[in-house]
Parts: C-alpha cells; sequence; structure tokens
C-alpha cells in the first residue's frame, strides 16, 4: 500500500506538532501551571469572574 | 465594568477557537456517515458473498481510511484550548465537561480505535462475521464519540443537570440524566449525526458520478450510488426534521439567537418566514426596529407556526428582547444586567467575608445561593451583569451572519434531499447516469454539504454569543488575560498547520479516487 505509508508519515508528523510542540510550548494548562491547590484555584476564578 | 478586559485579545481567542473547530469539522462528519455506508456495504458483501460488493466495501473503507487518519486528535487541539486561552471557563464548567469528556475517552474512543484495526487489517484474518461486527462497531463508536462532545455542547447553550458552587466558583453536577438527556442535547445529537449521515451520502454519490462521466468502474459505481442514496434519502428526511424540531427548541430556549437566525428584529403574531432574501450592507448590531432588507420573500404565518405550531403564536423579536415586552412577560436587557450585576456583587462580597474570616455573613450570603427564588431572580441573570456600563449592542449576536449562515444551510439541506431522492429514482429504473447534466450536478454538488454543515455550526455558536455558557458567562469572561500576541501567534500555526493537513487530505483522497477500486 503506498498510500499507506504516507498516512503514516502524516500522523506521526501531525501527532508531533501536536504534543510535543503545541502542548508543550503553546498551550500549557494555565491554572494547574500557575497554582498549587484546587482552593487557590477557585480563588483566582473567583477573582477573575467577580472583579470584571 | 470589564474596561480591562481586551476585547482584541476576546476576538483572537474566539478566532482560534473557531478556526480549530472549523477545520476539525471538516473531518468528522464524512467519518461519521462514511462509517456506516461503508458497514452497509461490507453487509451487503458479507450476505451476497459477491466480490464486487467487497471491491466496492474496500474502496469506500480506504477512504475512509484516509479521512479518519488525517482528522484523528485534531479535536484534541480544542481541549488544549480550554486550559490555556479559556482558564476561567474550564474552571467554572469543569464537572460538566469532565464527566461525558471522560466516558467518550473510555468508552466511545476506545471502541472505534479497537475495532477500526481490525476493520481495516481484519480482511481474511479474521471471520467473515467478525470482521463485519468490527466495521459495525467502528460506525457505532464513532458515532458514539461525538454524543459526549455534544452533550457538552448542549449543556453550554442550556445548562441544566447542575447547581453553581460559589465556595468553589464552579458548577456541579446535580443530575447526570438531565444533562445528557435535555432536549437541546438530543436533538443536536440527532441533528448533528443525521446530517453527517446527509454529507457522506453526497460524498458518495458525487464522487461515483465522476466514475460514471469518465465512463469507468460504472457497475462500481452505480452500486455505490444506490446505497448512498438510499441513505441519504432516509438521513434527508431525518435532517429537516431534526432541524424543525431545533429550531422550536431554539426559538423558546434562546430567542435571541432565533430571532438572529430570520434578522427578526419587531416581535409578533402571525409571523412570516423569510424563504429567501438579502439583507441590506450597512445592517448593523442594533436592536432598533428598521427595514433591514434590500428584498426578500416571504412565506405568511410560517414562522409563528415553525414555533408554535398555530399561525397566530406570537414570535419575540429581537427589539423585545432587548428592550422588554411587558405584556409578552419579557424582561429588558437593561433589568436582566441590573439583576446580573447583583449576583456578580453578591458573589464577590461572599468571597471578601470568607477571605477576612467574617462568618456570619459568609453564611447569610451563601444561602442566597441555595434560594430558589434568589437564583431565579437574580443568579439566572448573572451573566448580563458584565455588560453593566456597556452598550446593549454587545449582547446582540451578528444578525447578518446568523441569517445568511442558517438559510444557506436550510436551502442546501433541501438541495441535497432532492438530489438524493432523484438520484435514488433513476437509480431504482436504471436509469441513473444517462443525464450527463445530472452527473455534473452530483458531482459540483460535492463541497456543498461542508459549507451546509460549518454553517450550522456558525449558527449555533455564533448565534448564542456573547454567551460561552448561556446567560451565565460571556465569552468575555471567560477567557483568559493572556497576551493577544501569544494568541495570534497559535492563530496562525494552526492556520498553517491545519491547512497543510486539508492539503494532504484532499491529495491523497484524490489519487486514491482517480486509481478506483482496483488501485493499490
Amino acid at each position: 500500500m503506498t498510500w499507506g505509508k504516507r498516512l503514516w508519515g502524516i500522523i506521526l508528523i501531525k501527532l508531533f506538532i501536536m504534543f510535543a510542540i503545541l502542548r508543550i510550548f503553546f498551550f500549557p494548562d494555565i491554572l494547574k501551571r500557575n497554582f498549587d491547590s484546587d482552593q487557590e484555584r477557585s480563588n483566582h476564578v473567583l477573582e477573575q469572574i467577580t472583579n470584571p | 465594568m470589564i474596561d480591562v478586559f481586551d476585547m482584541s485579545l476576546v476576538d483572537w481567542s474566539r478566532g482560534q477557537f473557531a478556526l480549530t473547530a472549523m477545520f476539525h469539522w471538516i473531518f468528522v462528519p464524512l467519518t461519521l456517515g462514511l462509517s456506516f455506508i461503508v458497514a452497509f456495504m461490507h453487509t451487503i458483501y458479507v450476505r451476497s458473498g459477491d466480490e464486487a460488493w467487497k471491491r466496492i466495501t474496500k474502496f469506500w473503507m480506504k477512504l475512509f481510511g484516509i479521512n479518519f487518519a488525517i482528522g484523528v486528535s485534531t479535536g484534541i487541539i480544542l481541549e488544549f484550548e480550554f486550559g490555556t486561552n479559556w482558564s476561567n471557563y474550564s474552571w467554572f464548567v469543569g464537572d460538566i465537561f469532565g464527566a461525558p469528556l471522560a466516558i467518550e475517552g473510555i468508552l466511545a474512543f476506545f471502541l472505534e480505535s479497537t475495532f477500526i484495526a481490525v476493520m481495516f487489517f481484519g480482511w481474511n484474518k479474521v471471520s467473515k462475521r467478525f470482521h463485519l461486527a468490527a466495521s459495525w462497531l467502528t460506525a457505532f463508536g464513532a458515532n458514539l464519540s461525538a454524543v459526549w462532545i455534544l452533550v457538552a455542547n448542549a449543556w453550554m447553550q442550556k445548562p441544566v443537570g447542575t447547581a453553581f458552587n460559589p465556595e468553589t466558583a464552579r458548577n456541579e453536577m446535580t443530575n447526570f440524566w438531565d444533562v445528557i438527556f435535555s432536549d437541546v442535547a438530543v436533538n443536536k445529537f440527532l441533528h448533528t449525526v443525521t446530517s453527517s449521515f446527509l454529507l457522506a451520502s453526497v460524498f458518495v454519490i458525487a464522487v461515483s458520478a465522476w466514475f460514471l462521466l469518465r465512463k469507468r468502474e460504472v457497475l462500481f459505481a452505480k452500486r455505490s450510488t444506490i446505497v448512498a442514496s438510499v441513505f441519504g434519502v432516509i438521513a434527508g428526511f431525518a435532517t429537516i426534521f431534526t432541524g424543525d424540531t431545533s429550531a422550536r427548541i431554539v426559538a423558546r430556549q434562546q430567542p435571541m439567537k432565533f430571532a438572529a437566525m430570520e434578522a427578526l428584529y419587531e416581535g409578533q403574531s402571525h409571523a412570516p418566514l423569510v424563504a429567501i432574501g438579502a439583507m441590506r450592507t450597512d445592517t448593523t448590531r442594533q436592536p432598533n426596529p428598521r427595514e433591514n432588507f434590500i428584498f426578500k420573500i416571504e412565506i405568511p404565518n410560517a414562522l409563528s407556526y415553525m414555533v408554535f405550531l398555530t399561525p397566530s403564536g406570537f414570535v419575540p423579536g429581537i427589539s423585545d428582547l432587548v428592550f422588554g415586552n411587558e405584556e409578552r412577560g419579557l424582561l429588558s436587557y437593561d433589568e436582566k444586567i441590573e439583576r446580573g450585576a447583583v449576583a456578580i456583587q453578591t458573589l464577590k462580597e461572599l468571597k471578601r467575608a470568607r477571605d477576612r474570616g467574617d462568618d456570619v455573613t459568609y453564611a447569610a450570603l451563601l444561602e442566597k445561593f441555595k434560594d430558589p427564588q434568589w437564583l431565579e431572580d437574580y443568579y439566572k441573570h448573572f451573566g448580563y451583569g458584565y455588560y453593566k456600563g456597556r452598550e446593549l449592542k454587545e449582547l446582540i449576536p451578528n444578525v447578518k451572519m446568523n441569517f445568511y449562515s442558517f438559510h444557506i444551510m436550510v436551502i442546501l439541506g433541501i438541495h441535497f434531499l432532492i438530489l438524493s431522492l432523484i438520484v435514488l429514482w433513476l437509480s431504482l429504473k436504471n436509469r441513473w447516469g444517462d443525464r450527463k447534466w445530472l452527473l455534473w450536478v452530483a458531482l459540483l454538488t460535492l463541497p456543498l454539504p461542508w459549507i451546509a454543515s460549518q454553517c450550522g455550526w456558525i449558527v449555533a455558536e455564533l448565534g448564542r454569543q456573547p454567551w460561552v455558557v448561556y446567560e451565565l458567562m460571556p465569552t468575555l469572561s471567560a477567557v483568559t488575560k493572556l497576551k493577544p500576541g501569544a494568541v495570534q501567534l497559535t492563530f496562525w500555526i494552526f492556520l498553517v498547520t491545519f491547512t497543510a493537513l486539508f492539503i494532504a487530505e484532499i491529495r491523497i483522497m484524490l489519487s486514491q479516487i482517480k486509481k478506483g477500486p482496483g488501485g493499490k
């Protein structure tokens, strides 16, 4: 299957871009990264949504 | 209020999410529909033992595989964006999104990905019956995956089965069944999958028409067409039925979206339905009633009938919703903004009381969030509070975009049904392929179901603006305060990446189609 190899190539490149580049360098989970506990996260969001 | 919110940040974040979702939706509907068409073809092969049906099944399975492989995981990007660009929203809805998406991951995705391997590589390796079962389970798995994400989306359109916890700023599920069986969720799922089935049917009919035009693989093309046209006729009627139900639900649940879909500025009984119309180019998102059409062809009473199943039903217009209509029991947006601002202020005072250790005030304020009357009078309008001091037009979705998207979707949907009916009729008489111009119509229809499908999502998502969670959380409070430049950078990265994937999909698909069912 000549198309199979091409397809696997595309899948692997796509997954590499998504998980090894975009996820790590561009898409951190902001609340998990900036706060240690759920209490701190909820405080932050409460602050955000009540001080518009 | 909300001076610190940078609208360019909100707009770029929305644009980025829309871009990702729209690219994702290029691949998904074909996967949903083609999986069932392949399963039907596979069934005919197993029951008949006719090798020609095996070739047919393998060809469409190959195209299904290409689309699945290129499209799979593009939806994960949306989840990345929730955590990075929409962190307030993610926290606010966390528990509600968590359950359906976890079920999707565990049940549907594993079901789909396990059996897809058997489906592709199982020829002559497993028994015919097990292989066939794998094809069906792949189709059910793919469609089951869609259930959960659509349930989550439906909750954003109609937040039910949950309670807001003011201590954690999170919504907590109170009734799982209310969430998954809300009228919005059920109908959204049915309309989405049936329209995807219709899209896949048109795809098969169009590609088969290309073979017939070139007088290649005539038996293959005619047999493929008959399966697709039967599937298309059933899916076409189901899409129109669920679309009609959907419009009725939207009219009651999200009247502003419905008014925007029809560009109805002044509410009326015996409201006509605009069948075709062209809006003035200077139409803006203003609530004031004025003539907004250059021309329009209307069906008398049809809009009232569509919503209330009686021609005398009153359909509220944009100005009724913005300025209120006492006679019809509609609160004005000014009133909702005041009540929403009270709810926001109450939440703010609750947090302050907790921070300073004032237990008495804290307990008293907490009680308000448990009082059904207070929740109905104030918390229900929470999201409107963010618009205190802002222009009312910010609470009106883009009317022109909604009007055109809705009408393009409906007109194209009717076209697909009529095409499927004609193709089925001629196929049954063994005359499909006799008229070259009809084959050209079928071929040229190929890209249109994607346009219709995207238009449907534009209506669903743009029509409920400014809300992320309907009437509770607007986009401007859901967004993470990032630098707009960072969002712009990822927007362009996505545009390049997804465009490359799209081009790859088209090129590989075309090369396989050109090779035909006998190609390697």
